[in-house]
């Protein structure tokens, strides 16, 4: 389904990401943890080409996105595809990224108008079931700056979905959301993952990797430290630094979790 | 209060006044040419200073620095005094419009790219992401977003264009200012025609300043629903279906 073969990626003389190699088959579940500056977020960028790639290869559905010159250099999009390899490939943002010009339904009715040039009826009606899907059947016209964070980021998903994509890519899409909003969102997530959709998400949520993931990846300094299944992952990790990893965000979710068990009517810090 | 008034003398107002009218009508028209025009132009030069053709880019930024980096009076001399020299006249009036419009339009592409590249850089990746080319993302995304931005200082510039016109009479022009040169130097009422002068612009230039001080209210305020959109309430047709598959 999406196949990486050693990409590389620098930004200046800063090398992000390091002879990454990954695939992921159809209907899989690959969740990516790791530190901050892991190059977790460039290596989803990367596989939709919002980021190019200094070396490497990358396939959707066998498609190379890239092809390579003479001297090894990445040819960007020699096919003029990108944009079309770009539309099979949702991907959902820590930041929403909803477009506040347009309502709920506009935002999710955008791109196939637009991109696939489908029927304006069959959008709707397929955007409209997906709203009911992430549970926002009331919020149809209303405007981003109207909804929630986790309603934002349904909707985004949603929009994402609209292009009845073959794979989905999730950055950290409940970093900015309050605690008590991360559920709604996971939740549709676990859904979808259900349905059987192949899903790349990077995460903090360990709880989510853990129920959800067929296969975990802990990134560091730009390379693949180590993957395998959730339960090998969290129980006994081989690696140090995965270790280390997982190690912290125990006690950081022990911390977080004393936070949220003081009263809700105290201000939080 | 009384001294004031001495100074004006409102004898020969009625033969000259519909001369005055006449050099505010040439004002205002030239006013809405070179805005409409530099409108376009200015959008125009901007998309290609945002281009990713490096050529075309080069070229949009030497024209906007050449226009901005010399004086307006400078532009209107040069087409107006050394054109002819390589066979290019042009009627006072066309020559006014197109120095004018030139600098305009580089000020005008100043204020869209300002406002294109004040849209958020995630809606750019969510548009790309979504698989919209660079001209859609352009037409549905940035620019919607972009106007709210762009209005309040485009209000300014024409109200500054208006007053610019007044440069135009330096190629012979018969705008509001150089009308009222003309008659003063035949009846010497510098004081009553120049302060009439003055007035007309104020008439015109002060309620243009309140619009753009209410588009400028009004661009704060958040996207608003549009009126006539349906009310909230569950969807009525559409069976829900596994969009995924
Ligand atoms: N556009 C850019 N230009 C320069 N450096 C960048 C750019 N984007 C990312 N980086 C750098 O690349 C490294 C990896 O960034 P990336 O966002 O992929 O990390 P991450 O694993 O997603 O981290 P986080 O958990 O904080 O989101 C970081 O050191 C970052 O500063
Ligand atoms: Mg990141």
């Amino acid at each position: 389904m999406i196949r990486l073969e050693k990409i590389n990626k620098s930004f200046g003389r800063l090398r992000v990401l390091r002879d990454v190699s990954l695939e992921v088959q159809r209907g899989e579940v690959v969740c990516v943890i790791g530190p901050s500056g892991a190059g977790k977020s460039t290596l989803l960028r990367c596989i939709n080409h919002l980021e190019g790639i200094d070396s490497g290869t990358i396939y959707i559905e066998g498609t190379p996105v890239y092809r390579f010159t003479r001297d090894g250099r990445p040819m960007v999009d020699p096919d003029h595809r990108i944009e079309e390899l770009r539309s099979q490939v949702g991907m959902v943002f820590q930041s929403f990224n909803l477009f506040p010009h347009f309502t709920a339904l506009e935002n999710i009715m955008m791109a196939p108008i637009h991109v696939r040039r489908e029927s304006r009826d069959d959008v709707r009606r397929r955007a409209l079931a997906l709203l009911v899907k992430v549970g926002l059947s009331d919020k149809v016209h209303a405007y981003p700056h109207e909804l929630s964070g986790g309603q934002q980021q349904r909707v985004a998903i949603a929009r994402a979905l609209a292009m009845q994509p073959k794979a989905m890519l999730f950055d950290e899409v409940t970093s900015a959301l309050d605690p008590e909003l991360i559920g709604e969102v996971l939740r549709v997530m676990r859904q979808l993952a259900a349905e059987g959709m192949t899903m790349v998400v990077v995460t903090h949520e360990m709880g989510f990797a853990r129920d959800v993931a067929d296969r975990v990846i802990f990134m560091a300094d730009g390379v693949v430290v180590e993957e395998g299944s959730p339960q090998q992952m969290f129980s006994a990790p081989k690696n140090d630094r995965t270790r280390q990893f997982l190690q912290s965000i125990l006690e950081r979710n022990a911390e977080l979790g004393d936070e949220a068990a003081t009263p809700p009517s105290e201000p939080r810090p | 209060m009384k001294g004031i008034w001495a100074l004006f003398d409102f004898r020969g107002v009625p033969e000259y006044l519909p001369d005055l009218l006449k050099g505010a009508a040439i004002t205002i028209e030239m006013t809405f040419t070179v805005m409409a025009i530099s409108l376009v132009l200015g959008l125009i030069v901007a998309l290609a200073r945002v281009t990713r053709l490096r050529p075309v880019r080069a070229a949009a930024t030497f024209y906007v620095e050449v226009m901005r980096g010399t004086p307006c009076l400078l532009q209107l001399f040069y087409i107006y005094f050394v054109l002819p020299a390589f066979g290019i006249r042009l009627a006072a009036f066309t020559a006014g419009v197109i120095g004018l419009t030139v600098n305009y339009a580089a000020y005008m592409s100043e204020v869209y790219r300002a406002g294109i590249q004040a849209v958020a850089k995630g809606q750019l990746e969510a548009a790309q992401a979504l698989g919209m080319s660079r001209s859609l993302m352009m037409r549905l995304i940035i620019l919607p977003q972009a106007i709210r931005i762009i209005v309040p200082p485009l209000g300014n510039h024409f109200i500054s264009l208006f007053k610019d016109t007044s440069l135009a009479s330096i190629v012979t022009v018969k705008e509001l200012i150089f009308a009222g040169q003309i008659i003063a130097a035949t009846n010497f009422q510098y004081f009553t025609i120049f302060t009439l002068i003055g007035a007309i612009y104020l008439m015109i230039s002060y309620p243009g300043s309140l619009g753009v001080q209410y588009l400028e209210r009004r661009m704060k305020i958040g996207y608003r629903p549009r009126r006539g959109a349906a009310p909230a309430g569950g969807p009525t047709r559409g069976a829900p279906q596994g969009a995924v598959s």
